[in-house]
């Protein structure tokens, strides 16, 4: 997996809900790290989406918590 | 009005409104801003009728349980109809459950037939399938290639021509698991009667026109989108949308592109739009913003009595338009609605239908009926409920318990939970409230160790403790919902802690450990934070923990803020 793929993703992350990318981590649970809810989780799979130019089906990411676990299915799709 | 007393089934209710309305449309299947597809009454039918054919093919009997398991999308409904048909109890099962957890569900259910989608039965077939060896299992949507396993194509053409099967009243609709992937499996038997019941009520106080269109994002299983998203609008000719995507911009874009004029949510999805108000409120520059508190304030006085969508439409019409300018009822149900939120709503001329119901007692029990609007309130029980609240202490404060014809028949092969739950045909909700002088209920908290998050879960510790059996330099542990331990008299920020007696002294090492298998777990499902408990837990003589009284100990003798160590 790309580093750049998942270093990408945590920014979008940081710039969406007001974190500093500096306490993100790759294998942080992104619900507990960001304390967000399913739907801002997918609020945030919208921007990855957009950033990325790939759509990813809402059931692919069952189970999906961690950053480098969604930067996984982003290149899967890529 | 709709009078549903002569009919004897949910089908025969479905079949018949085929016939008045089979040139409306009945769905629409919106994925993203693309459409996938429409049907009209005449079409669904007929899609529902190859359904019941392809079950009858194979000796599909009255009776026999099929289990749906499915994202939210138009063939639910066509599976789910053309199972009633062929006389079917309905088995909804949730998409957002784990393969294994789904499995199990399937396996108590004993399921003649599963419907599935790819996706899911991909999952499932990396499961341990004996669970399936006597199911008969129908895919939708399998590439061409796609290795089916023991499945079946759900496209397949039909050998045979459909019978329509009848069912009587107190025949089971529907087997609804309240909870119990872990537990012991808690399988609602839901009958015609309290289907029809519960439908025909809800028509009556929130009657759709042929035009309406509902839109349903909430799974189909979910109980609120059963019945408001599949069986009261197509008994009234009126249209459903579905998304397959709950990402809010193509929620708020289908909103538009198809003028919704019904919704039902969950509290989570209702404060993403509260968010996203917000957020473009919060751009309006200084007079801008003052003119638009003036013109909320005028609505609020035009609608203080009851809603009034044209008034409120024309008075803050940017708004209505983002949400496609049809927008009249917002039901928001399957946990506890923050009043804050259902008040700025309908300060904006959004009304939002707040109502309290159990799996166990069809879709609501009680609700608002909007004349006069109350945010601050679960409603009133809808006619046919009576209500009673048990053991109420000095401030009217007691266990909700019910009476109505929508409670469940009791749940399947647990005669002695069932004869706990129901008592003399009262149903203990578990949950504690007081009546005011208006007659509306009002939710405290619970009697019962659970929690119901905001997306409508209901979650019963017990259910997750299995999660935690690898857990190394830990003596014993327990799950509990905090607010059963230290009640805090509000329904809101209701979370799931874990108590344990470490072996030794690394206790880092346990929460990390914790932290871990947490990560296993749905997300809906995770702890939030651990509980250190030094003293042995009280147990029966054949060992079981006494959670009361260990709750009641640590209620007793730790602070709340003191104990929890967030994960």
């Amino acid at each position: 997996m790309s580093s750049g793929t998942v270093q990408k993703l945590m920014e979008l992350a940081g710039t969406r809900f007001s974190v500093p990318v500096s306490d993100l981590k790759p294998s942080d649970d992104f619900f507990q790290t960001l304390g967000i809810d399913s739907i801002q989780a997918l609020e945030l799979l919208s921007d990855v989406e957009m950033e990325f130019d790939v759509e990813i089906p809402d059931y692919e990411l069952e189970g999906v918590v961690t950053f480098d676990a969604l930067a996984e299915q982003i290149e899967r799709r890529r | 009005m709709m009078n549903l007393t002569r009919l004897n089934s949910v089908g025969e209710a479905l079949r018949d409104a085929m016939v008045p309305f089979k040139s409306n449309v009945a769905l629409i299947e919106a994925n993203r801003d693309r459409e996938n597809g429409r049907w009209s009454y005449r079409e669904l039918r007929t899609e529902a009728e190859r359904v019941t054919a392809l079950l009858q093919d194979k000796g599909f009997e009255p009776g026999d349980r099929c289990a749906v398991l499915m994202g939210n999308q138009s063939k639910w409904i066509f599976s789910g109809m053309g199972a009633l048909w062929a006389g079917a109890t309905l088995v909804p099962l949730d998409y957002k459950l784990k393969a294994s957890e789904q499995m199990a569900l399937l396996d108590h259910a004993k399921a003649r037939v599963l419907v599935t989608e790819w996706p899911i039965w991909r999952k499932l077939k990396e499961e341990d399938s004996k669970a399936l060896a006597q199911t008969r299992v129908l895919v939708t949507e399998a590439p061409k290639d796609a290795d089916l396993g023991a499945a079946e194509r759900w496209e397949a053409t039909p050998d045979g021509t459909f019978t329509y099967q009848e069912r009587s009243r107190d025949d089971v609709a529907c087997l609804v698991y309240s909870s119990g992937t872990g537990g012991t499996p808690k399988g609602c038997m839901l009958t015609h009667a309290n289907y029809l019941s519960q439908a025909e009520e809800l028509a009556r106080l929130f009657p759709m026109e042929e035009d309406d269109k509902y839109f349903s994002i909430l799974p189909t299983n979910h109980a609120i989108d059963f019945m408001c998203g599949f069986i009261v609008p197509l008994l009234m000719g009126a249209s459903v949308v579905h998304q397959r995507t709950l990402r809010p911009q193509f929620l708020r874009s289908t909103m538009k592109k198809y003028e919704i004029s019904h919704i039902a949510v969950v509290p989570m999805i209702l404060k993403a739009f509260e968010r996203a108000i917000r957020e473009k409120l919060d751009e309006l520059d200084g007079w801008k913003k003052s003119m638009l508190d003036g013109l909320v304030s005028i609505n609020e006085l035009a609608t203080q009595r009851q809603p009034n969508h044209a008034v409120s439409r024309l008075l803050l019409r940017q708004i209505h338009d983002s949400f496609g300018g049809n927008l009249r009822l917002i039901f928001c149900g399957g946990a506890f609605t923050d009043r804050s939120t259902a008040e700025f709503f309908y300060s904006l001329g959004l009304p939002v239908v707040i109502g309290y119901g159990l799996t166990e007692a069809g879709t609501v029990l009680t609700v608002n009926d909007l004349k006069p609007f109350r945010g601050d309130t679960v409603g009133k029980p809808l006619d046919g409920v009576d209500l009673d609240l048990r053991n109420a202490n000095e401030d009217g404060i007691g266990e909700v318990w019910v009476r109505s014809n929508t409670i469940m028949k009791g749940y399947l092969d647990e005669p002695e939970l069932t004869a706990e739950t129901i008592v003399d045909g009262w149903l203990r909700t578990g949950d504690l409230g007081s009546v005011d002088a208006a007659g509306h209920l009002k939710l405290v908290g619970r009697a019962k160790n659970m929690i119901v998050t905001e997306g409508g879960k209901n979650i019963y510790p017990e259910d997750i403790e299995s999660a935690f059996d690898a857990l190394d330099g830990c003596e014993e542990y327990c799950v509990f919902a905090a607010n059963y331990i230290w009640p805090t008299g509000q329904l809101t920020d209701e979370q799931l802690m874990i108590v344990v007696r470490p072996t030794n002294g690394d206790l880092d090492g346990l929460v990390d450990q914790i932290r871990d298998l947490n990560r296993n777990l749905v997300d809906f499902k995770r702890l939030s934070s651990v509980v250190v408990w030094p003293e042995d837990f009280p147990r029966t003589a054949s060992m079981k923990v006494k959670r009361n009284q260990l709750a009641q100990t640590m209620g007793e003798e730790l602070k709340r803020d003191n104990a929890l160590m967030v994960l």
